[in-house]
């Protein structure tokens, strides 16, 4: 087992207004302390933008600006082309949005900045609903979960945001997830070295909003990943795809039976999510292994 | 010899005197004087001029800021706030659809003490679909925070706009210039264009005390208490306070070094011993003038008084130059469905209890850019004359 060295200067300080056993804060904790203090966070409304507390107070020992929901990407822009103006190159501009932030009313603006390749870092809190309105279904609300606003269950897919993203060829987009500590902040590191538009999703398991023991935050968000229903991986430029945890080991039906908001599920419910986790993992692998064909088959062409 | 010779011939020299400008290109000269630093920007009609002519500016060099072109006006001023919190000095242009768009972010603007300038062309507001002359686009944004100016030539637009940053970063508020699609936007028109020197000593670097800055950790947007926005809303209402009087002045400095007084915050034409003041904004303002002399000329005493500032409105320079004239005419180029006029629910709301009030006609004139030509508003005088006022708006051509 490898021993992680965890920066000291933490950015996100004890205190903050997380409920017991957030994920959210526990993944930006560590995103932030990786960052460092030369970093300004926009964060729209959402779970982050309570946990960095109220007005005169912050939890966050960086400048943050809190756009309107729809406008983070947007306003990052702004801040980032304000920065250059100045001659500020090496300030790191953050985003810290929700997936309802992100995946619905924020895509437009998110789009368009990654078209420009706006230089910031992306990083989408993805717990898969609108968590800080009571859970209801955001557009990243998995297939058969049920929400606030789809008590029988969501009858749609989960909108995937990070093939979305990287069809836009952006320097760098990633999954990842707290669980998988050593993974997440060797992405970070890697895209804070980058420039252009960098996009990092993490799944953040809501412990009430997906009906989660408190203390089993972590423990769903690892199941997540070894039962492949959130792959770890990441893209450069839109065509180098790489798998970075590429054994699963557990069924679907383990992650499911850890949360409330599946224990609607039918058996053939369970099994239609299983074959459609088979089915994103076989298109993940056939694109990783293309990938290193392509790579192959550029160095043969030279 | 193409535009682009003769533009920066007239930049050389501008002491040669004055060259042809559409109101738009008028702008963003302005733009291009004032050196914002960021000008987040979006194509719609009749503004798109505005933004060619940035882009064309910073092509050739002559124009160093970050401009940044997202995929709606929306984004534009999201863009806009945090630029300017961070310190530096920004510029937009914007109409109608694009000015809706962006209505939400105008309040955050505000909130935010961003003092964007911001150049906007009165243009219908859909729907059905139209691309003519009607600020009802802008003057449905009174609410918002903004100050607004009002413009009624390219030459106003051009001076207004280099005006509207030094009032705006004076108070922290933002502030909007508007004028007219088409008759103002795209009419060529003689404009003097200011040397950047003139320009550089009128209007000193943006340099705010606060800002998004890593060195000072200072965040804006968390959630406040109740009685902290009530205070912060007393504090924008104290900036806004400070506006008549700032543009009054700023506009005396600016005729100082060159020439050009626009009024301030209202300007009277010919009003002195007037039996009539025609009251309205934007391009209407230079109709009216043609009218008012005719008038004159056949012994009919009959002034206009121009709103050059619509937000904050002059209040007490209104109240001040209407008491004891005889007979007010507002005239509408904008329409409030169930309200009538803007201008005129805002005069009538200006001189509510006054003692020498004058008889009040509100005409819903040009609505939809319906043409307004001077004698229809000599008609209009001889109407307001031989009628009682009521206190709806009423429609004429």
């Amino acid at each position: 087992m490898r021993r992680i060295e965890l920066r000291s200067d933490e950015i996100l300080c004890s205190g903050h207004a997380a409920c017991p056993g957030c994920i959210d804060a526990l993944s930006v904790r560590h995103v932030l302390a990786a960052m460092g203090p030369d970093t300004m966070a926009v964060i729209p409304p959402s779970c982050m933008a309570i946990i960095a507390g109220p007005q005169p107070y912050s939890s966050l020992k960086i400048p943050v600006y809190q756009p309107t929901l729809e406008a983070s990407a947007a306003a990052a822009s702004g801040l980032r082309r304000a920065l250059n103006a100045q001659g500020r190159h090496d300030t790191q501009v953050v985003v810290l949005a929700g997936d309802g932030g992100t995946y619905d009313i924020g895509f437009q603006c998110l789009s368009s900045a990654a078209e420009r390749n706006e230089d910031f870092i992306y990083f989408c809190l993805d717990n898969e609903g609108y968590m800080n309105t009571g859970a209801q279904k955001s557009s990243s609300t998995p297939h058969y979960a049920s929400t606030g606003s789809t008590p029988a269950g969501k009858t749609s897919r989960k909108k995937n945001l990070t093939e979305i993203m990287a069809a836009h060829e952006v320097p760098y987009v990633a999954t990842a997830n707290v669980a998988f500590l050593p993974d997440l902040l060797a992405k970070v590191e890697k895209a804070k070295a980058m420039r252009g538009t960098r996009i990092i999703t993490l799944l953040i398991p809501c412990l009430d909003g997906w009906g989660v023991d408190d203390d089993l935050g972590l423990a769903v968000a690892r199941c997540a990943v070894e039962c492949g229903a959130f792959p770890l991986y990441e893209v450069e430029d839109g065509r180098t795809w790489r798998l970075n945890h590429a054994a699963r080991t557990r069924p679907v039906a383990d992650y499911l039976a850890m949360q409330r908001r599946y224990r609607h599920l039918t058996p053939a419910q369970i099994d239609a999510l299983q074959a459609e986790v088979d089915e994103q993992w076989a298109r993940l692998c056939a694109k990783a292994a293309g990938a290193t064909e392509a790579r192959v088959a550029d160095s043969v062409a030279t | 010899m193409n535009a682009r010779d003769e533009l920066t011939a007239a930049e050389r020299d501008s002491a040669r005197g004055p060259v042809l400008l559409t109101g738009n290109h008028a702008l963003a000269w302005a733009a291009k004087l004032a050196r914002p630093q960021v000008v987040p920007v979006y194509p719609v009609t009749p503004q798109t001029p505005v933004m060619e002519k940035l882009t064309e500016f910073q092509a050739a060099g002559e124009f160093d800021a970050e401009v940044i072109t997202p995929e709606s006006e929306h984004s534009v001023m999201a863009a806009c706030v945090p630029a300017s919190l961070a310190g530096s000095r920004v510029f937009t242009a914007t109409a109608s659809q694009g000015l809706l768009l962006m209505h939400e972010l105008l309040h955050y603007a505000a909130g935010a003490r961003a003092p964007i300038v911001m150049a906007n062309i009165n243009r219908t507001v859909a729907s059905p679909w139209a691309f003519w002359p009607d600020a009802t686009d802008s003057l449905a944004q009174r609410d918002t925070g903004w100050i607004q100016f009002y413009s009624e030539s390219a030459q106003e637009s051009l001076d207004t706009t280099i005006q509207a940053f030094r009032i705006a970063e004076a108070v922290l508020l933002p502030a909007m210039v508007s004028h007219d699609a088409f008759y103002v936007s795209h009419a060529l028109e003689p404009v003097s264009i200011p040397a950047q020197a003139l320009v550089d000593e009128f209007l000193p670097p943006y340099a705010p005390p606060h800002r998004l800055d890593t060195q000072k950790v200072e965040s804006w947007g968390n959630v406040v208490t109740q009685e902290m926005f009530y205070r912060h809303r007393q504090e924008m209402e104290a900036a806004m306070a400070r506006v008549p009087r700032l543009a009054d002045e700023v506009d005396a400095d600016w005729a100082a070094r060159t020439g050009r007084a626009w009024g301030g915050a209202l300007e009277s034409y010919r009003c002195d011993g007037a039996r009539t003041v025609i009251v309205t904004l934007g391009s209407l303002c230079g109709t009216v003038r043609e009218a008012v002399d005719a008038m004159r000329s056949a012994g009919d005493a009959v002034g206009l008084l121009k709103v050059r500032l619509f937000r904050p409105l002059p209040v007490a320079a209104l109240r001040a130059r209407l008491a004891g004239v005889p007979e007010v005419i507002v005239l509408d180029r904008n329409h409030s469905p169930g309200a009538g006029g803007v201008l005129h629910q805002e005069l009538k709301a200006a001189l509510y209890g006054l003692a020498d009030a004058p008889r009040l006609h509100g005409y819903l004139a040009g609505v939809g850019g319906v043409n307004v030509p001077p004698e229809r508003i000599a008609a209009f005088v001889r109407q307001a004359r031989a009628s009682e006022p009521v206190p709806e708006s009423v429609w004429v051509r």
